[in-house]
């Protein structure tokens, strides 16, 4: 909010197609928001204000207005127990998910678990095999992070061959952030005491489909949790109550939920979902095994596809950027199709292996315009194009996909989503 | 700090306080001591390992050893070399039979999916197409090992009913599966001696990322070069 101005003149304009500098803000475009409502009608008093409010309650709902907020449900089902809900990114401000917004991916149900029935074996190549019951664990140091969560199946669809026109949350919505709270798995590891030979962690959930992972033990060592809370509370049923594995940075799949136990071994298992799925299929038919770490990415989510621009001049483009190996570092912006590139403003704090909000304005003059994002992170990758992510892969290869995404404008205003 | 770790107790308080009841519910069986009261600390009073990476925070020594018996019991994970295949054995003929009863209506005819008629993953075919433009994943053109064929069956299938196979049963589903494309003999019988040595077509056909910290994505590609 360093400067104001009162119309986006030239010494504010930092990239074509009418980016300004990122800390141009514009008074006029609140002010018009606000012109239609109670106080400006003057007159009797609003409706709220002539009778008492609603009672006290246990455990608070949202205002009715804001129910149309709804995880994305796919068109169709054809097995209710396995498939994805998506988080409506393009709905929501600041950086953190709402519990009950979460994405979720689950292949088999979600398990109804009694937690004091509930507890997890450390087991393999350990010097003493354990087993902690949940309220052990309640008893452990906790640590809280503000960590992002993503599906390595986020933004597939952008390896179809034309742009998919749905909403930014259906295109990147397996993606969450949320404040993670709970036990260093290492503090776990160390009290079982581990075997020279162990190198991998098998984690298992005890959900229908006992998903199963091999995890390298350096990643489990590192900063992972055993997460009992989420944003506060306990974590959703859906999140793995009464406990899920977090992997910060690293795909969603791996952060097993309903945990129930962790296997030392010297190899991975190779299991199903190691092999089968969340490998990567490359050109010339090999697959990348293991390709665990989320890669540098960003999104446009205001404008874009179903929030149109009501109008020319002053805008604000905002949206979030993330990266599995740290900090985001910056993040830069095009109005023009990659001609010019503007770097936006970074919502701090700027956490590690967390979403961050960016924000640019700008004059848009009622003209065709397309839109694109571009992040870096702290070891200094950028997202690729497009055409280049797409030239590693087979075609229908569609995981970790973090190539830069476009909205087009049209001279009405409307958003919609294009490969530039 | 202290004030940090009082609240997450209050609130680990309440929510234990909401469920008491069940409490009949702890006897877990893989635990070797009664599992009622207050856990004992300390906890066996071996030196710590030492560890890679940041230190840990050191716990209150809560965990309960586990009895052999009780890992044997929860423990249903096949290693790729076939470790933990358990006793029995199916034959093709007999899996056919199964799959007909328990498997079809999902996966469709042999296993095709889609092209069987159904819905769910193909299973079978598409063996040699994985290097080619349209490639064709399936267990049996892409799966690297057959061992955990038999764990994904016997832990997750079928999907309606998961864990309710015996084991010879999930031995005569391998089998049949794999003899749809010729893998296995049309005759062949699987054991926990025979599935580790079945050589599966794309084995050679998977990359690593172990010296790159498991991370392929081509920003870090490009920017490494
Ligand atoms: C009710 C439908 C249904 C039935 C019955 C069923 N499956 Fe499945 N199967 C699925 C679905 C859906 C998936 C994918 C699950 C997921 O990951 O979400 C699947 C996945 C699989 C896979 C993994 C495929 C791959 O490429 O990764 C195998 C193998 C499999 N099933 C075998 C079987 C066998 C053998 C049977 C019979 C004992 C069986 N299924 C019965 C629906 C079914």
């Amino acid at each position: 909010m360093a400067r104001t101005t009162g119309n986006g003149g030239e010494d504010e304009r930092v990239a074509g197609g009418g980016l300004l500098h990122r800390r141009a803000f514009l008074a006029t475009g609140a002010l018009s928001m606000g012109a239609l409502g109670t106080i400006a009608r003057g007159g009797t008093p609003p409706a709220s204000m002539a009778a008492p409010g609603g009672p006290l309650s246990g455990y608070g709902a949202r205002a009715s207005a804001s129910d149309t907020i709804q995880r994305r449900l796919p068109a169709r089902i054809d097995f209710p127990g396995t498939g994805s809900s998506r988080t409506p990114l393009d709905r929501l401000e600041g950086t953190i998910t709402p519990n009950g917004l979460h994405f979720e991916r689950h292949h088999n149900g979600i398990p109804d678990i009694d937690p004091l029935a509930h507890d997890v074996l450390v087991h393999g190549l350990v010097q003493r095999p354990l087993v902690f019951r949940y309220e052990d664990l309640l008893r452990y140091p906790m640590e809280s992070r503000i960590l992002f969560l993503e599906c390595s199946g986020n933004s597939g669809a952008l390896n179809a061959v034309k742009p998919a026109q749905v909403d930014a949350g259906r295109l990147n919505g397996l993606l969450s952030c949320a404040e993670w709270t709970g036990v260093r798995l290492s503090t776990l590891l160390d009290e079982a005491g581990l075997l020279p030979e162990a190198r991998w962690v098998q984690a298992e959930g005890a959900d229908a489909s006992g998903h199963v992972r091999s995890i390298p033990l350096d990643l489990c060592l590192d900063d992972a949790l055993i997460a009992l809370f989420q944003n506060g509370e306990p974590i959703r049923p859906e999140q793995g109550f009464p406990m899920r594995l977090f992997l910060p940075g690293i795909e969603g799949n791996a952060s097993v939920k309903w945990l129930r136990r962790l296997k030392l071994m010297a190899k991975p298992a190779y299991s199903r979902e190691e092999t089968s799925k969340y490998s990567d299929l490359l050109r010339d038919g090999r697959a990348e095994l293991f390709s665990l770490r989320m890669g540098v990415k960003s999104v446009i989510l205001k404008p874009s596809l179903g929030l149109d621009l009501r109008g020319p001049g002053y805008q604000e483009i905002s949206g979030l950027a993330w990266t599995g190996r740290g900090r985001i570092r910056s993040v830069e912006v095009s109005a023009d199709g990659g001609k010019s590139w503007a770097e936006a403003a970074l919502t701090e704090p700027v956490l590690s292996k967390a979403l961050t909000r960016f924000r640019i304005p700008w004059q848009w003059d009622g003209g065709p315009a397309t839109l694109m994002s571009r992040a870096t992170d702290e070891t200094g990758a950028t997202q690729p194009l497009r055409a280049d992510w797409l030239a590693k892969y087979a075609p229908g290869q569609g995981y970790h996909n973090n190539s830069i995404q476009s909205w087009h404008v049209d001279a009405a205003g409307r958003v919609s989503h294009i490969y530039a | 700090m202290p004030d940090l770790r009082r609240a997450t107790l209050l609130l680990a308080a309440g929510l234990l306080a909401a469920s008491a009841l069940s409490a009949a519910s702890l006897g877990a069986p893989i635990l070797s001591t009664p599992a009622s009261g207050t856990p004992a600390l300390g906890g066996p009073a071996l030196s710590a390992p030492t560890l890679g990476g940041s230190a840990p925070a050191a716990g209150p020594r809560l965990g309960r050893p586990a009895t052999p018996a009780g890992i044997a019991a929860i423990d249903i994970s096949i290693g790729a070399d076939g470790a933990g295949l358990p006793k029995g054995s199916g034959s093709v003929a007999e899996g056919r039979v199964s799959f007909a009863a328990r498997c079809l209506a999902c996966h469709g005819e042999a296993g095709l999916g889609p092209d069987g008629g159904a819905v769910a993953d193909r299973l079978t075919g598409g063996v040699g197409t994985i290097a080619s433009p349209r490639p064709i994943r399936s267990v049996a053109s892409y799966w690297p090992y057959a061992p955990p064929l038999f764990d994904y069956i016997r832990r997750a299938m079928p999907l309606d009913s998961p864990q309710s196979l015996s084991d010879d049963e999930v031995y005569g589903l391998v089998a049949y599966l794999l003899s749809v494309d010729g893998i296995v003999g049309r005759n062949a019988r699987l054991d926990a001696k025979s599935l580790p040595r079945v050589a599966m077509p794309n084995r050679g056909g998977f990359v690593e990322l172990i010296p790159r910290q498991f991370d392929g994505n081509l920003d870090r590609t490009i920017r490494d070069r």
